[in-house]
C-alpha cells in the first residue's frame, strides 16, 4: 500500500462559548476523535449536515486551527505549529479552498496578480516563468486570457471560483482541502467546475479532501467517503460502495433524504426530530435519539468506527449484529 | 439580572474613577491655582500660604488619595473662588442647563426620528432629498457658528429674540433650537439609515405576504427593529444632557454649568472643574446603562448575553 | 375550464433592465406547479410581482388574475386582502424571514386574527393548532419563544403554520428547503405534500432542484432569463425533456447512482439581463443551435402532447433508450 500522503490520528477539537461576557462557559466538541488517511492522488469525501464538524475537519487537516487532540502528519513528518515560518512555508503543498469565492479572493487586486502571488511568497520558479505559469494556470481551469486583468467583482460566480483553484494550484501542491467548493454555484455552472476538479486532479496527481453536504456531487468527485455527525465519523467506505449500501442507520437516512424522480418520499427513511445540537451532546452513540433502531445499548455507549467488512468501517452497535438493519 | 446589572455598576465605577483621575492630573500638570487666582504680582509668603491652605503643597500622589478619599465620603470640595461646596455651586446652576437641554432634546426626538423615518418609506422623493439635505447641514454647521446666524437673523437683523440671558421663555428659545438642529439631523439620517435597513429584511417581505396593512407593517414589524440603532444614539444623546451645552451657554451667556465649567476652568478652580467632570461623567454612564437594559428589552436576541 | 390563478403577459423591468420578459402562466384549484431554473431566471420575481411583493423600484406590467379578479394595478387593500388570504408565501430562508423581535406566536395569531377575525383565546388556540399541524413539538410552551430560539427547519415549521393561518388558496414556496440540511430538507417536502393533501390548497413549488420538485409537483414550468421555455408534466419532462436546457439541466446534475461518469455541464454562463440577444436566450449555449436562433425567438408552442415548449431545434421526441434511462436514474 502507498504511504499515505497526510494522516491524523484521534484528532480532536473542543471550542469553548460563552454566552455574553461573564455567562457560563459551554464546550462545543466539533471534531472528536477522528482518524483518517488520504493517500496521494486520492480524493476523499467528507458529508455531513451543518454542525457535523466537517468544516472544522478541514482545518485542522491543514493545521489551520490546532487541535487539542491527535496529530496530523503530511509526508511521514509531524504538522508545523501554525504561524511558524515551517508552517507558512509548508503552505505551498497544501492549499484550503472556501466556499465563497468572492471573500476568498482581494477585491483591489486583479486576477492574474492574486495567481501569481503564491509564488512570489514561496519564491517558486523564476521572474519571466511566473507569468507564464499564470497564463498556463488560467488556460487550466478555463479562464480565458482576457480576463487577466479583471478584478474579482467583474467575474461571475463561477469564473471567481476558478481563479481561487488557479491560485490553489499556483505552488504545484500536493494537497487540497476544498470546503463546499461548489455550493454556491448554479447546477450547470457547478458540473463545470466538478469536472474541471477531477480533470486536474488526474493530470496533476493532486490529493483532495473535499467537503461538502451535496452526496451526489461528493459521490462524483471522491473516490473514498467519511461520513460525519457530531463530530465523529460514522461510516467510512469506497463513494460506489457507501451510497449503493449505506450500513449506518445516519448515512441511510441520508441517503435516501436525496429526493429521487418517481419515487414517492412514503417508505423512505425520513428521520424525525430535530438536527443536533454540538453544544448538547446525547450520551453513547449521538445518533441514538433520531435514530428508529436505536437500543438501550446506543443509549450507553459510543460505538468505536471498526471495520465491519473489507474497505467499510462503520460506527454503529447493531451492523453486523443479529439484529442489524439490512439496507433497503 | 442582578448579577448583570451589579457587573455593569462595578463597570460604571472604574469608568467614572478613570474620569476622575485623568482631569485631576491634566489639572495639576496644566496650570497653578495660586497664580491664577492670586494674581501674578503677589509676593512668595502669599503664594505660599494659599497653596499650602488647600493642600497644595503635598506631592502629588497624596493630594491623589486624599481627593479620592473625600470623594467616597461624599465630600467633593470646596471652590477656590467662590469659598463655597463645589457641588453646592454646581446644583444651583443644573437646572438652568436642563431648561435647554430637555427641551433641545425632545426637539430631537420629535423631529428626528419621525423624518428619518419617514424619509426612508419614500426613498428617493423630493421630501427624502431634502431630509437627506437638511440633515447633512444640521450636523455639519458647528454649533457656534450656527448660534451666532440665529442671534444675527433673530436679535440683531430681526430684533424679534433677546440674544443672551435667562429670564423669560423667550431668552430659551435661540440657545434651545442651536442646541438641537445638529442632534435633528444626526437622528434623522440615522433613523433613515435604520429602517433602509430594516425595510429590505426578508421578515417585512414575510409581514407583507401575510397580508397586514402597511401602515401595520411598518409600526409592528419594522419600527421595533430599528429601535436598536436609533436608541444607542438617543442613549448619546441623553449622556450627553449636561454636558453639551458648554458652547451654547457661552454664546448666549446662560448661568448653566457650561458656562461654570469654561469660568472654572480658566481660573483653575480644582474643585469645581472636577465635580462637574464628574457629573458629566456619572450621567454617561448611567444612560449607557440604560441603553444597555433597553437592547435586551427592545431584542430577544441579545438578552442571553445580557442576562445570563 | 376556468382557473385559479391566470398570469398574462406578466414584465418585470429593474432601473429599466427587463428580467421577466412576459410570463403567462395558469394554476389550477389544487394543483401543484413547479418551477425550475438558475439563479436570476426570474422564478421568484414572478410571483413577488404577482403579489406586488418587489420594491418600489420594480416596473411591472401584464396581468395577474384570481378567480377573474384583477390584481395588477388595484388599491393596496385590495392586493393585502389576497395576500396571506388567498395567495399566502413561504421563503428560502427561513431564520430570518420571521421578525427576530416579536414571539412566535404573536407572528402566527396576527395572521390569525388578520384573515379569520379571531381574537384572544380563540386566536391563540387556532394558532396552537397550527403549529401542532406542522409539527412544531410542544407547541404550547414554545409559543412565547422568539425565533431565534427554533432551529432553522423549525423556522420554516412556523413560517408554513403562519401561511396556513388565512386558509389560502395557494401556496407559493420559495426555494423552501434550499438554506436546510438534507434529512431536514426531507422532512420538509413530506410537511408540504402531506398539507396538500389534507388541505387541498393549489401549490407553487420554486426551487432549482429537479428531484425536490418531482415529489411535490404535477407540472413544471421551466424557466430560463425571464422566459417558461418549456412546461410539461412530471412524467413528460423527467421521460423525455424537450428543451436543450431542461435537457442540459438534468445532465448536469450528478448521480447517486449508476458509474462516476464526468457530468456533462452546460459551456458558458447565464446571460446578463442587460445584454441579452434579439433571439432565443439559450442560444449561445445551446448544443442544438442554428444561425438563425441567434436572430429570432422562438414563441411558446403548445405541442400535440399538450407540453408547452419555446426552441426551434428540440430534443427530438423518440429519444434514443440510454439517454433516457439515464435521466430516469439521473436526478
Amino acid at each position: 500500500m502507498v504511504a499515505p500522503l497526510i494522516e491524523a490520528a484521534a484528532l480532536s477539537r473542543v471550542y469553548e462559548t460563552r454566552r455574553g461576557v461573564f455567562g457560563k462557559v459551554s464546550s462545543v466538541r466539533a471534531v472528536d476523535d477522528v482518524s483518517l488517511k488520504v493517500s496521494p492522488g486520492e480524493t476523499l469525501g467528507v458529508v455531513g449536515e451543518s454542525g457535523s464538524g466537517k468544516s472544522t475537519l478541514g482545518r485542522l487537516l491543514l493545521g489551520i486551527d490546532p487541535a487539542q487532540h491527535g496529530r496530523v502528519t503530511f509526508e511521514g513528518k509531524p504538522m508545523p505549529t501554525f504561524g511558524t515560518a515551517e508552517w507558512r512555508a509548508s503552505r505551498a503543498k497544501m492549499q484550503f479552498i472556501y466556499q465563497d469565492p468572492l471573500a476568498a479572493l482581494d477585491r483591489r487586486l486583479t486576477i492574474a496578480t492574486q495567481i501569481r502571488e503564491p509564488m512570489d511568497i514561496h519564491e517558486l520558479f523564476e521572474g519571466s516563468a511566473r507569468t507564464d505559469r499564470v497564463a498556463a494556470l488560467m488556460a487550466a481551469v478555463g479562464l480565458r486570457h482576457d480576463q487577466a486583468n479583471r478584478y474579482p467583482h467583474e467575474l461571475s460566480g463561477g469564473q471567481r471560483q476558478r481563479a481561487v483553484i488557479a491560485r490553489a494550484l499556483a505552488t504545484r501542491p500536493k494537497l487540497i482541502v476544498c470546503d463546499e467548493p461548489v455550493s454556491a454555484l448554479d447546477v450547470s455552472i457547478q458540473a463545470q467546475v466538478v469536472n474541471m476538479l477531477r480533470d486536474l486532479q488526474d493530470e496533476l496527481g493532486l490529493a483532495m479532501v473535499f467537503i461538502s453536504h451535496d452526496l451526489k456531487v461528493v459521490r462524483n468527485v471522491a473516490n473514498r467517503v467519511a461520513v460525519m455527525y457530531l463530530g465523529r465519523i460514522v461510516e467510512e467506505a469506497p463513494s460506489d460502495m457507501i451510497f449503493a449500501s449505506p450500513r449506518h442507520p445516519y448515512t441511510r437516512a441520508l441517503v435516501s433524504s436525496v429526493p429521487v424522480p418517481g419515487q414517492p418520499l412514503k417508505g423512505r427513511m425520513i428521520l424525525q426530530g430535530e438536527p443536533p445540537n454540538p453544544a448538547d451532546r446525547p450520551s453513547g452513540c449521538a445518533f441514538h435519539p433520531r435514530c428508529p433502531f436505536a437500543i438501550e445499548l446506543c443509549r450507553a455507549s459510543v460505538p468505536e468506527l471498526r471495520p465491519v467488512e473489507d474497505l467499510r468501517a462503520a460506527a454503529c452497535h447493531l451492523v453486523d449484529s443479529a439484529n442489524a438493519p439490512i439496507a433497503a | 439580572m442582578i448579577r448583570f446589572v451589579s457587573i455593569r455598576l462595578l463597570r460604571a465605577l472604574v469608568t467614572i474613577l478613570a474620569v476622575v483621575t485623568f482631569a485631576f492630573v491634566v489639572l495639576r500638570i496644566s496650570g497653578d491655582p495660586a497664580q491664577v487666582m492670586l494674581g501674578p504680582d503677589v509676593p512668595q509668603d502669599a503664594v505660599d500660604a494659599f497653596r499650602e491652605a488647600w493642600g497644595l503643597d503635598q506631592p502629588l500622589w497624596i493630594q491623589y488619595l486624599a481627593y479620592i478619599h473625600s470623594i467616597f465620603t461624599g465630600d467633593l470640595g470646596i471652590s477656590m473662588r467662590d469659598k463655597e461646596s463645589a457641588l453646592q455651586l454646581v446644583l444651583e446652576r443644573i437646572p438652568a442647563t436642563l431648561q435647554l437641554t430637555i427641551p433641545a432634546l425632545l426637539l430631537k426626538l420629535i423631529i428626528g426620528i419621525p423624518a428619518g423615518v419617514y424619509a426612508a418609506l419614500h426613498r428617493q422623493s423630493g421630501i427624502d432629498r431634502g431630509v437627506i439635505m437638511l440633515s447633512i447641514l444640521g450636523f455639519t454647521i458647528p454649533s457656534f457658528v450656527m448660534g451666532l446666524l440665529l442671534v444675527l437673523i433673530f436679535s440683531v437683523t430681526l430684533g424679534l429674540l433677546p440674544s443672551g440671558g435667562q429670564g423669560t421663555w423667550m431668552h430659551s428659545l435661540l440657545p434651545t433650537i442651536t442646541m438641537s438642529i445638529g442632534g435633528i439631523g444626526l437622528l434623522a439620517r440615522f433613523s433613515r439609515s435604520a429602517m433602509i435597513e430594516v425595510m429590505g429584511q426578508p421578515y417585512i417581505r414575510t409581514a407583507s405576504a401575510k397580508g397586514l396593512r402597511w401602515s401595520d407593517v411598518v409600526w409592528q414589524h419594522a419600527l421595533p427593529n430599528a429601535a436598536v440603532p436609533i436608541v444607542t444614539i438617543v442613549g448619546f444623546m441623553v449622556g450627553a444632557l449636561l454636558a453639551g451645552a458648554v458652547v451654547v451657554e457661552s454664546i448666549f451667556s446662560w448661568p448653566g454649568i457650561g458656562r461654570l465649567l469654561v469660568v472654572s476652568v480658566a481660573n483653575r478652580d480644582l474643585a469645581v472643574v472636577q465635580c462637574i467632570l464628574l457629573l458629566i461623567a456619572a450621567t454617561m454612564v448611567v444612560s449607557n446603562l440604560i441603553v444597555d437594559l433597553l437592547y435586551g428589552w427592545l431584542d430577544p436576541r441579545l438578552r442571553g448575553q445580557a442576562a445570563h | 375550464m376556468s382557473h385559479l390563478v391566470e398570469i398574462r403577459d406578466l414584465k418585470v423591468a429593474f432601473d429599466s433592465v427587463q428580467v421577466l420578459h412576459g410570463i403567462d402562466l395558469n394554476v389550477g384549484r389544487g394543483e401543484a406547479i413547479g418551477l425550475v431554473g438558475e439563479s436570476g431566471c426570474g422564478k421568484s420575481v414572478t410571483w413577488l410581482a404577482a403579489l406586488g411583493l418587489l420594491p418600489g423600484k420594480a416596473a411591472v406590467s401584464g396581468s395577474v388574475r384570481i378567480e377573474g379578479r384583477e390584481l395588477r394595478g388595484v388599491h393596496r387593500s385590495a392586493l393585502e386582502s389576497v395576500r396571506g388570504g388567498r395567495i399566502a408565501m413561504i421563503f428560502q430562508d427561513p431564520s430570518s424571514a420571521l421578525n427576530p423581535v416579536l414571539r412566535v406566536g404573536r407572528q402566527i395569531t396576527e395572521a390569525v386574527s388578520l384573515h379569520r377575525g379571531l381574537r384572544g383565546e380563540t386566536a391563540r388556540a387556532e394558532a396552537l393548532r397550527l403549529m401542532d399541524m406542522v409539527g412544531i413539538p410542544d407547541a404550547r410552551r414554545r409559543f412565547d419563544l422568539y425565533p431565534h430560539e427554533f432551529s432553522g427547519g423549525q423556522c420554516q415549521r412556523l413560517m408554513i403554520a403562519i401561511a396556513l393561518a388565512g386558509e389560502p388558496d395557494l401556496l407559493i414556496a420559495d426555494e423552501p428547503t434550499t438554506a436546510l440540511d438534507a434529512t431536514i430538507q426531507a422532512q420538509m417536502l413530506d410537511l408540504l405534500i402531506q398539507l396538500r393533501t389534507e388541505t387541498g390548497m393549489a401549490t407553487v413549488f420554486i426551487s432549482h432542484d429537479l428531484g425536490a420538485v418531482s415529489q411535490v409537483c404535477e407540472r413544471v414550468c421551466v424557466m430560463y432569463a425571464g422566459r417558461i421555455v418549456e412546461q410539461a408534466s412530471i412524467a413528460q419532462l423527467f421521460a423525455n425533456p424537450r428543451h436543450p436546457y431542461t435537457r442540459g439541466l438534468f445532465d448536469a446534475i450528478p448521480r447517486l447512482d449508476g458509474p462516476r461518469d464526468r457530468l456533462i455541464p452546460i459551456p458558458g454562463t447565464v446571460p446578463d439581463p442587460r445584454y441579452l440577444a434579439a433571439g432565443c436566450a439559450f442560444a449561445p449555449r445551446c448544443p442544438n443551435a442554428a444561425a438563425y436562433c441567434d436572430f429570432q425567438r422562438p414563441a411558446l408552442d403548445t405541442l400535440a402532447d399538450g407540453r408547452h415548449l419555446a426552441c426551434f431545434n428540440p430534443v427530438p421526441p423518440a429519444n434514443s433508450l440510454p439517454v433516457r434511462r439515464k435521466i430516469l436514474e439521473g436526478v
